[in-house]
């Protein structure tokens, strides 16, 4: 019958634009920045350097192996390693980065950098307005720029950062009770009534 | 061999003071209803198409080079820029050539998960294909939206799985990147048992309609012997009547296992290929079911495959899959170097498009952009 088609397509209309006043699926739309939306635990949009502590500085995690560099698929990645050690986050004595730069514009998210990375330095942020207008120095972002404390990752990905916290934690014991033991066995030799020095402390991060 | 032939008919012979003959139009590469950049170069009889030229490669990025000199795994998050409404199925294509090449297996969740997002990518992309074909009838608006609000659901799915939306780089050789987050089966689930409540209304409003009955039955027919000897694959080739589905022929990864049907068109016009791709996610729901009730507990990943340093041996591979526009294969040569010797894709999208001028001869402009939108094509997996 002529004109069926349209009336049902009508009805189809209405029953979404009167549905949208109750029923929330059919109301979708967010005034997005007045209202946001809860991000995804998983979300993923750039990378940040984590450091432990309160100076970033120090407590920067990344010790310049340069293999993000190497995996970077876009090659946004640009890192001087230093030339001297300072102690890294489970206490080694290990390189620093000098210069360590990623280029915003381009970045493509696609989180190669995180999973390659062995020390658990580089992880994703979810901060997606980092649009600027200065094309130039404000898309390449530095180390200072980059490096983000601890617990901002443990804020944004719980699950992820328990599990990067406990392996860290775990490599530290292992330090730790590898350093013990080489104070030992050195007090041993010469003293060995001096057998309980703790060389580390046993805090984590 | 139609070289002189073309250089006789794009002659523009239509001028300024109305002189009847033949009109050259540019249609694009600006032009919305080309889905990107792309550029068709018609020769108009009146409002006749006499011939079509299609001109790609305006988003061309260097591709398969850019692999040839970067890491296999470096390749991966570029697949997802090649169909960029599917880029899981582009990652499984991907992973799929590389385990073939380095005798990989994949543990049985892993195979699961990816039976599910690519299913699920199915019907997001059947679901804003057809949106777009309607918005290009001139039905601007509710189509378009409607479409996109169910895609909009499962990609919500995909960003709280592999953490991007579109951009999701969530396979890797041997597996799949991280296990699934609680709580996403039923999150899943639920969004699949909505599915076909959309897809009625969506049907509702569309199937029986008159005005796109008129505009898209009878329009842009594609023989069954045309479309074979092209090779056009995906829905434009079942929607001319020919069954075949590399999901039933190769039976890769774990298809065998579940029972769903293939939708097979008669006339090969417009309308088929808009009725295969709603049979299709009816379909691609029953396997969504089946993979959400059957997946097993277990690792998601190959426990012998490395991350870096990652080195095949000397050989080569094909791995094919049925994308949602089609076969989307990945040829790999490697000469046991970290690097491929040869990357090459064999995209859905542009194949299809090769028979565009067949099917637009003697249609007009209107129909043109109709037939066009039934292809289904992304821009970035024709260019590359």
């Amino acid at each position: 019958m002529l004109g069926e088609g349209i009336a049902k397509g009508l009805v189809e209309t209405a029953r979404n634009f009167f549905g949208s006043y109750f029923i929330k699926d059919r109301l979708t739309t967010v005034q997005y920045p007045e209202e946001r939306l809860p991000q995804a635990e998983a979300a993923r949009n750039f990378p940040f350097l984590v450091y432990d502590g309160d100076d970033w500085l120090a407590g920067l995690r990344c010790v310049s192996c340069q293999i993000c560099e190497k995996e970077c698929p876009p090659k946004c990645i640009y890192i001087e390693k230093s030339k001297d050690k300072k102690p890294d986050a489970i206490g080694k004595p290990q390189f620093y980065p000098t210069v360590f730069n990623i280029d915003v514009s381009v970045c493509m998210s696609c989180q190669i950098c995180v999973e390659v990375c062995p020390f658990e330095a580089i992880k994703m942020d979810n901060d997606f307005e980092l649009s600027t207008d200065d094309r130039f120095c404000g898309l390449l972002w530095d180390r200072h720029r980059l490096a983000l404390p601890n617990s901002h990752y443990q804020k944004i990905h719980p699950t992820d950062a328990a599990v990067s916290d406990a392996i860290l934690a775990e490599d530290k014991a292992k330090v730790d009770a590898k350093a013990k033991a080489a104070v030992e066995n050195k007090a041993s030799a010469a003293t060995p009534s001096v057998a309980h020095v703790d060389p580390g402390g046993s805090s984590t991060q | 061999m139609i070289a002189p032939e073309t250089q006789e008919l794009t002659r523009v012979t239509a001028t300024a003071d109305g002189e009847e003959g033949l009109f050259e139009l540019s249609l694009g590469p600006h032009h919305p209803s080309t889905h990107g950049v792309f550029r068709m170069d018609v020769v108009l009889d009146g409002e006749r198409v006499v011939k079509l030229k299609p001109v790609f490669g305006y988003l061309h990025r260097n591709h398969e080079k850019i692999a040839e000199g970067t890491s296999y795994l470096a390749s991966m998050p570029y697949t997802d820029r090649l169909d960029y409404i599917g880029s899981l199925t582009n990652n499984w294509a991907y992973a799929l050539s590389v385990e073939k090449l380095a005798g990989i297996q994949v543990p049985e969740r892993a195979e699961y998960i990816r039976v599910i997002t690519a299913e699920l990518t199915r019907l997001q992309n059947h679901a804003s294909t057809i949106g777009f074909l309607l918005q290009e009838m001139g039905a601007s608006g509710s189509p378009l939206m409607y479409g996109f609000r169910e895609r909009e659901k499962i990609l919500d799915l995909f960003e709280t799985l592999t953490g991007s939306r579109m951009m999701c780089n969530y396979m890797r050789f041997g597996g799949c990147r991280v296990d699934l987050p609680v709580g996403w089966l039923e999150q899943t689930k639920k969004v699949v048992a909505d599915f076909p409540r959309f897809l009625d209304e969506f049907e509702n409003l569309l199937t029986d309609n008159e005005i796109l009955m008129a505009r898209t039955q009878g329009i842009g027919v594609l023989s069954k012997e045309l479309a074979i000897q092209s090779g056009v694959t995906g829905p434009v080739l079942r929607a001319s009547g020919v069954n075949y589905d590399i999901r039933k022929v190769d039976k890769y990864g774990i298809y065998d296992r579940f029972d769903f049907k293939i939708p097979i068109g008669e006339h090969g016009d417009a309308f088929d290929r808009y009725m295969i791709r709603m049979l299709e996610m009816r379909e691609s729901v029953k396997i969504l079911e089946q993979a959400l009730r059957d997946i097993p507990a277990g690792p998601i990943m190959d426990a012998k495959t490395k991350l870096r340093g990652f080195r095949p041996k000397a050989g080569e591979a094909y791995g094919r899959i049925e994308s949602a526009k089609g076969e989307l294969g990945f040829f790999l040569i490697s000469d046991g170097s970290p690097q491929p010797y040869r990357y090459r894709v064999r995209p859905p999208s542009l194949i299809n498009l090769t028979v565009l001028e067949d099917m637009c001869i003697g249609y007009n402009v209107a129909d043109m952009i109709v037939i066009f939108g039934t292809i289904d094509i992304v821009l970035g997996e024709v260019d590359r």
